[in-house]
């Protein structure tokens, strides 16, 4: 195959004011014609800065001080930057990671798509017109022609990644580099963009450098998969291979560390452990020396370079060779109580009772005109009981953060209950709430918002326990101490400030204050999503751990279905404000009976060539309505393949399918149970 | 019910990692990777990147020379400056006067250091009034929200709207002669900007999900304000400072200059520069650049100050 993009030995260097970031070293990579490289990656890694050393973009400071980047034979480094713009845009494109701040919100869709082909192809402006409807009808924008005077506002995040595409494609490039094109959409949108990809790629034979942290994005659509860790290729091979046959522990481990569907959730889940090293100072040897299971001395001494035949390439000195680490090779943790029927007599920990949220919008600075509202939760219903793990899935915008805050008494519901061992939290006296709080914390979804920046991690600590007036100054420090050490923290990160930590370590210290009060009740909100896949799993099985050893619940509240899966006993389904389907987690993955929990399934890309390729491609069409206006009905009937008439008409009410399976749903998927139709005011178990 | 308990741990004889290693609930694993044993407190990086700005430490200097300069200077260089020497009017720099007398026999370079002392007292003064006048309301406004918030805000809107000199002018004539009263009036009439930033500020701190966390674990309002969001807001606060001093060092030389500064015995340098207004024809110009240039690099002093404390109290969230 020829190679059209031929990168040899590329270092990139991003100077700041006090140290040098090696961001990537000696890294060498080719792309043939017509094909797709994935290029994998944790944050920090190195691998959006080789696709911004390509493009000679390169933020402030960065460098490229060593290596050559060649598209068909044409050197870019050091050309000078005359030529690079026509390059540029043309011969290579790229798509970035988040199209609200990529788009320029001054300038209409259409000037920014028709903007390429003025500038590179010269032509008219009707011309550039023409085309730009052409690639929008292309990437699948609705009604192009109409949409050219929008503004990028005016466009859901879907469309706009479509938008982004467009441009992109405009001028028909040779190389289209796509750095995290989906990791700011929701599931069902991240499925339809990449089946987008995927058409255009066969439709136009471009080749596709796809930069991403998902290997379950990878494992689809890439022909090959070229992995980096600290700066350095470690691993390269075919999608196949790479997924069987790793050679590298750091693509064995990060494999491993992602939690799967079908996994047992009993078990726990691989990790590496620690965090990835500094690269303004890395270390002596391998890389990956620090963290790795199978270290021997020589790996810290000399560093392991590429090695291998053609088809496959490793930088390890002891390779492994034992392929992909199942579940069942890891330790099974003692797991709280699972409920698997119901139980009437006792009184749930967590009772919620129709809860509804709504919030005004408003128009005028001064009067504040009402407009409208966004129905954000209307009438949820659920329960959770002490010791269990209850998982709430939705895509954004579908209510479940305003849920958890409620839970948790951030915002007051428009009406509904809040019961706390059948207390209602809402009726309760401002002491005996303040009182009522010890058994109900919070775990946030920003490691870099949620811990006081001006506050050491001691003083952070201890401040559930003052505001409780709880404890004195010398039993609160002993409490601190003993928490660092339950989330794996060294006590000397006692003395440190926030900004210290990455953000794995930032997550722990948030898990550990959600601790201090010892709650009965732990709201997680999105606890892990903005932590990388190694660092992930630690933060999940700690979680997992903390829940048995200190016998307390939580609500996990997550985008994620896998990461739900694995971490509770049930799962609720939402979506556009409604609880659509609730389940044992086994169940609801075994045999969903809402089609848009089916659909949900269907969409996460898994880390598996065989399946991922083999995956029927029926994604759940369109985008999330507008929750100002939900529709009538089911509200999910506008994107329902088995919509009917009545699906408008009336609004489905939760049927029992038995074990503690409920779904809200005119035609689902598997049979209800006989005449047992459970309306929204009971509990929905 | 079922109970799931630990299914013995199966041994491996390498280690492979945190997930195959035996976790014992509570146990003393340290997998969360190190910390730098070097404490940094954001503070003190925000110092470290203040000293690095070569601007910023050329404006501290400055100020420091001009602190000692207006009140050491007068301990070691004695003038009169109480009854000026019709005799000595208009001399030019030399022996006895290094830098000359004006109209009224002052000696010059003692009537700049008792001057500075004026113009740097009101500028202290009027920018901690400002500041913590608009810190006070800011914080009120942005925490409170709702209604009180808008009025709070029309009433800056509305203030900000009417002239600001032409009232000081006004209010000055009525009340004008000591470094106090002046440095009042400046500071009642400088509060706004300061009000509108930390709002600003407020705002997008108490929708941080530290301040949510703190009300989770039942933080009052009280704690709220003084141990979140006032710490985090004082970067903006003492940021804010710098260029209120230099703002209101303007001000007042404005006033001075135009006659409704400090009464005799006080002088400021505003008043000087009214002085040498007259003068300037008569080709006196030591009595227009040693108090023009003073002030110019005072007050570009304080700026650059402010800058670089802006800058550097900016970047401790994003540079490690």
């Amino acid at each position: 195959m020829t190679r059209i993009l031929d990168i040899q030995n590329l270092s990139t260097h991003i100077e700041l004011s006090h140290s040098v970031v090696q961001a990537v070293g000696d890294v060498s990579l080719h792309i043939g014609a017509g094909e797709t490289l994935g290029l994998v990656g944790e944050s920090g890694c190195g691998k959006s800065i080789t696709g911004l050393s390509i493009m000679g973009l390169l933020p402030p400071g960065g460098k490229v001080v060593e290596g050559s980047i060649k598209l068909e034979g044409r050197e870019l480094i050091g050309m000078p930057e005359s030529e690079m713009r026509k390059i540029r845009g043309n011969d290579i494109a790229m798509i970035f990671q988040d199209s609200s701040s990529s788009l320029n919100p001054t300038k209409t869709i259409g000037d920014q798509v028709a903007e390429p082909v003025r500038l590179h192809r010269g032509g008219s402006k009707k011309e550039a017109v023409d085309r730009a409807i052409e690639v929008l009808e292309l990437v699948g924008v609705p009604r192009a022609k109409e949409r050219l005077a929008d503004y990028p506002h005016q466009l859901s995040g879907g469309l706009r990644q479509r938008v982004m595409i467009a441009i992109a494609l405009t001028c028909d490039p040779k190389v289209l580099i796509a750095d995290e094109p989906t990791t700011a959409l929701d599931v069902t949108i991240q499925a339809q963009i990449l089946m987008l990809l995927d058409g255009l790629k066969d439709r136009f034979g471009m080749s596709i450098l796809l930069i991403t942290h998902d290997m379950g994005v990878v494992a689809g659509r890439a022909d090959r998969v070229n992995v980096m860790y600290a700066g350095r290729m470690v691993e390269a091979t075919d999608t196949k291979e790479i997924f069987s046959h790793m050679r590298h522990p750091y693509t064995q481990g990060l494999l491993a560390s992602i939690p799967r569907m079908d996994q047992d959730n009993s078990r726990t889940l691989f990790s590496i452990p620690g965090i990835p090293p500094d690269l303004t100072s890395p270390p002596q040897g391998c890389r990956f020396a620090p963290r790795c299971g199978f270290v021997q001395a020589d790996c810290r001494l000399n560093e392991p370079h590429l090695s291998g035949d053609d088809s496959h390439v490793a930088a390890c000195f002891h390779p492994v060779t034992d392929g992909l680490l199942r579940p069942e090779m890891m330790v099974s943790v003692s797991h709280g109580r699972v409920l698997k029927e119901e139980n009437t007599s006792e009184i749930p920990l967590l009772e919620i009772k129709d809860l509804v949220k709504t919030f005004p919008v408003t128009s005028g600075a001064i009067l504040r005109r009402k407009v409208g509202k966004v129905h954000a939760v209307s009438g949820v219903s659920l329960t959770v009981r002490s010791g269990e793990i209850f998982g709430l899935v939705g895509e954004s915008g579908c209510g479940k953060s305003t849920l958890g805050r409620m839970i948790v008494g951030l915002e007051r519901p428009d009406s509904g209950e809040v019961l706390l061992e059948g207390e209602d939290v809402f009726s309760l006296r401002r002491r005996e709430l303040a009182r009522k709080r010890r058994d109900l914390q919070m775990m946030f979804q920003d490691p870099y918002g949620s811990l006081d920046p001006r506050m050491r991690v001691a003083a952070i600590l201890k401040e559930p326990l003052s505001i409780q007036g709880m404890d004195s100054r010398k039993e609160q420090e002993a409490r601190s101490l003993e928490l660092m050490r339950e989330v794996g923290l060294p006590s000397k990160a006692l003395e440190r400030f926030p900004h210290e930590f990455s953000g794995g370590q930032r997550q722990r210290i948030g898990l550990a204050r959600a601790l201090t009060l010892s709650p009965k009740l732990i709201v997680a909100d999105e606890p892990v999503s903005a932590l990388d896949v190694s660092i992930r799993s630690q933060v999940l099985n700690l979680m997992k751990r903390l829940q048995v050893s200190h016998d307390m619940a939580y609500l996990v509240i997550s985008h994620d279905l896998a990461v739900v899966k694995y971490l509770a006993d049930r799962i609720g389904v939402m979506y556009l404000g409604k609880l659509v389907e609730v389940a044992l987690g086994e169940d609801l993955y075994a045999h969903p009976a809402h089609p848009y929990t089916q659909g949900l399934i269907n969409t996460i890309p898994l880390p598996d060539p065989d399946i991922e390729r083999n995956k029927d491609k029926d994604v759940i069409s369109g985008e999330l309505p507008s929750p100002i206006r939900p529709p009538s009905g089911c509200r999910f009937r506008t994107r329902c393949p088995r919509a009917q008439d009545i699906c408008a008409q009336e609004e489905p009410q939760l049927k029992d399918f038995g074990r503690l399976h409920q779904a809200a749903c005119h035609f689902p998927l598997i049979d209800p149970l006989e005449g047992v139709g459970v309306s929204l005011k009971k509990s929905a178990m | 019910m079922e109970e799931r308990e630990t299914e013995g741990v199966q041994e491996y004889s390498i280690n492979l990692g945190g997930g195959l290693r035996a976790s014992e609930p509570g146990g003393s694993l340290v997998d969360g990777g190190d910390v730098n044993s070097e404490v940094t407190s954001g503070w003190r990086l925000a110092l470290r990147s203040f000293a690095e700005n070569k601007l910023a430490l050329i404006g501290l200097g400055i100020l420091i020379f001009f602190i000692l300069f207006c009140y050491v200077g007068p301990h070691l260089y004695y003038s009169n400056q109480l009854s000026g020497n019709v005799l000595n009017s208009d001399l030019p720099p030399g022996a006895g006067h290094p830098l000359g007398t004006d109209n009224n026999g002052y000696d010059e370079l003692g009537r700049l250091m008792v001057g500075g002392q004026a113009a740097l007292e009101i500028g202290f003064f009027a920018a901690i009034i400002a500041t913590v006048l608009g810190s006070l309301y800011g914080a009120i406004s942005g925490l409170v929200g709702g209604v009180l918030d808008g009025v709070m805000m029309r009433v800056v809107d509305v203030i900000l709207s009417i002239p600001y000199l032409l009232i000081v002018l006004i209010v000055a004539t009525k009340y004008s002669g000591t470094v106090l009263s002046l440095s009042l009036i400046l500071g009642l009439f400088s509060w706004l900007v300061p009000a509108r930033l930390i709002r600003g500020e407020v705002l997008s701190l108490r929708v941080r999900d530290f301040v949510s966390a703190a009300r989770v674990m039942g933080s009052g309002r009280t704690r709220l304000i003084f141990r979140h969001l006032l710490p985090n807001a004082l970067s903006v606060v003492i940021v804010n400072i710098t260029f209120q001093v230099a703002d209101a060092i303007i001000a007042i030389a404005l006033l001075g200059f135009l006659g409704f500064g400090l009464q005799y015995p006080h002088v400021d340098w505003g008043d000087m520069l009214s002085t040498a207004n007259t003068a300037l024809g008569n080709g006196y110009w030591w009595l227009v650049y040693p108090v023009g240039i003073s002030l110019i690099l005072v007050v570009m002093a304080c700026n650059f100050i402010g800058n670089a404390l802006r800058d550097s109290v900016d970047v401790r969230l994003r540079r490690r």
